[in-house]
């Protein structure tokens, strides 16, 4: 454990400081990520205001809550490991982090969480400026904060396992945004994004009560709203934790047949 | 007319350099049809709570749809590779084989690349619009459509004006690229109408990221609900926007300094 801290600790001071001299792109890039909740919150908040208040179980006061806490919720949870490790095989420059005496989800880990720890200091900002121009309906319950921050962390965790498996779809095919896209596209439309679950046709709404999408993204975000009991609570932590097992033994197994595959361009 | 026929052989070097590519074609046709299916899905759930939205009906956001897919097919099939080669270029030094060449360098510039897969977008924009009027009972006028094309010509220019300012800053800024990927983001706010946003996103999306007057404003001459206002301020705005952004080329390229200066 002690081993694994130092790793860690190595890898921030280096993550940080290579992250930090992207901090204009990094910005930029963002601005898809806050701009997307705005308008499905703007969409929906039009819509709730022409049928006189109430779309479902959400005011516009309420979406502005919702899809604030979702823009939080998605840009500490995303990754962009799918679309980098297209480029690591193809390119080989995969052959550098297998020299490494460490596994190279570690440093995937490292440069993820030093990514989101610089841009809080711009989400944060933004978050509270969104909430001087929406004036949500959001009330802060310590308890329910503990919560939210315990499934947040799962979130982060097991969208990142799951994205670095299918990331590992290239070491079959370097072909692989099409399949990003398609992962994308659902994850839209069942993590909660275009809509709050409740308000999707029923069965979407069972598919995503199944796959992880609604878990890593809408569940958290619901959580911190106070929506919901405490039985969905413990079953969202269920869920969680279940998708969090089945993440990791797919990555161990897809990552074991996958290296296999690989040959380094020019060896 | 010469234009016209160099416009041709950039069109057919971009036809071949992609037939040798085939699969690409798939790919980029799955891609396309995924983003049409998720933008008709979004429309599916917002419009099973409402019947309006801003006071546009399903069959007219639709309309807006089809011309969002248009115009986002004709900037990805031309206008953003060729800019984000004229910021390579001016990076690496390379726009004096374009300077060097007797044709106006503005006009190289615009079209020196094409995706050429990128006109599925571009059909099925074309596709959903139809779908849309047909839908409606195709009671649209003469004069409404003369006005469309008018206000998506007009669109067109000042969105190109407004990319080419962009492209054109790398004169000064070198490594600007990702400047670019703001106006992608803000694009995808012009699939709903822009009436809907509170004003300081429709002032943003109006003036500094002109994707109002490229896609909602074509639509609403579909509509019919279009104003003698915005016609006039789409048509005295894209006049300024060409002329200013020639200008503004211009005095960028007064500051390049070639290869190895």
């Amino acid at each position: 454990m002690k081993h694994y801290l130092e790793i860690y600790w190595a890898f921030f001071k280096t993550t940080i400081a290579v992250q930090f001299q992207y901090r204009a792109s990094m910005s930029i890039w963002m601005i898809g990520r806050v701009l997307e909740p705005v308008v499905y919150l703007v969409v929906w908040a039009t819509v709730a205001n022409a049928r006189g208040g109430m779309v479902g179980d959400y005011n516009p006061e309420d979406f502005a809550a919702y899809y604030i806490v979702l823009m939080i919720v998605n840009q500490f949870t995303f990754t962009w490991v799918m679309h980098e490790y297209d480029y690591r095989i193809r390119q080989g420059a995969l052959s550098v982090l297998l020299l490494k005496p460490v596994h190279p989800i570690h440093s995937d880990i490292a440069d993820n969480i030093s990514y989101k720890v610089l841009m809080s200091f711009i989400v944060f900002p933004t978050a509270i400026l969104l909430y001087i121009l929406f004036d949500p309906n959001l009330l802060f319950h310590l308890q329910t904060f503990a919560l939210f921050l315990c499934a947040l962390t799962i979130a982060f965790f097991m969208r990142f396992f799951i994205e670095w498996t299918l990331a590992l779809i290239a070491f079959w095919t370097t072909r692989n945004e099409a399949i990003n896209q398609m992962y994308f596209t659902l994850g839209l439309f069942l993590s909660g994004r275009i809509a709050p679950i409740e308000l999707l046709p029923n069965l979407v709404q069972q598919i995503a009560n199944i796959l992880p999408f609604r878990w890593a993204v809408a569940f958290p975000v619901e959580l911190m709203l106070g929506r919901l009991s405490n039985e969905q609570i413990w079953h969202g932590f269920t869920m969680q934790g279940m998708w969090l097992v089945i993440s990791l033994v797919l990555l161990k197994i897809v990552w074991r047949s996958g290296i296999k595959k690989y040959s380094a361009v020019g060896s | 007319m010469h234009h016209l026929s160099l416009i041709w052989t950039f069109f057919r070097i971009g036809i071949l350099n992609e037939l040798a590519y085939r699969i690409n074609f798939y790919v980029q046709l799955l891609q396309s049809l995924l983003s049409l299916g998720t933008a008709i899905g979004g429309l599916a759930i917002v419009f099973s709570h409402t019947d309006s939205l801003g006071g546009w009906q399903a069959v007219d956001i639709l309309a807006l749809l089809g011309v969002f897919m248009f115009v986002g097919g004709i900037i990805r099939l031309v206008i953003q590779p060729s800019m984000a080669q004229l910021m390579e270029d001016v990076r690496q030094g390379t726009l004096d084989f374009t300077l060097t060449k007797p044709r106006d360098a503005q006009f190289l510039i615009s079209i020196s690349q094409v995706r050429i897969w990128r006109v599925i977008d571009i059909f099925l924009g074309i596709a959903v619009l139809l779908t849309a009027l047909i839908y409606r009972g195709l009671d649209i006028g003469f004069t409404d459509v003369l006005l469309f094309v008018l206000v998506l010509f007009t669109g067109g220019a000042i969105i190109y004006s407004f990319w080419l300012m962009l492209a054109t800053l790398t004169f000064w800024f070198l490594r600007i690229e990702n400047i670019l990927v703001i106006f992608q983001s803000m694009y995808e706010a012009g699939r709903w109408p822009i009436g809907i946003y509170p004003h300081w996103l429709r002032f943003v999306l109006t003036f500094l990221v002109p994707v109002a007057f490229a896609i909602t404003v074509p639509a609403e001459a579909l509509s019919g609900r279009l104003t003698t206002e915005s016609i006039v301020i789409s048509i005295v705005l894209s006049i300024f926007m060409l002329a200013f952004s020639r200008w503004f080329w211009k005095r960028g390229l007064k500051n390049y300094s070639g290869a190895s200066a």
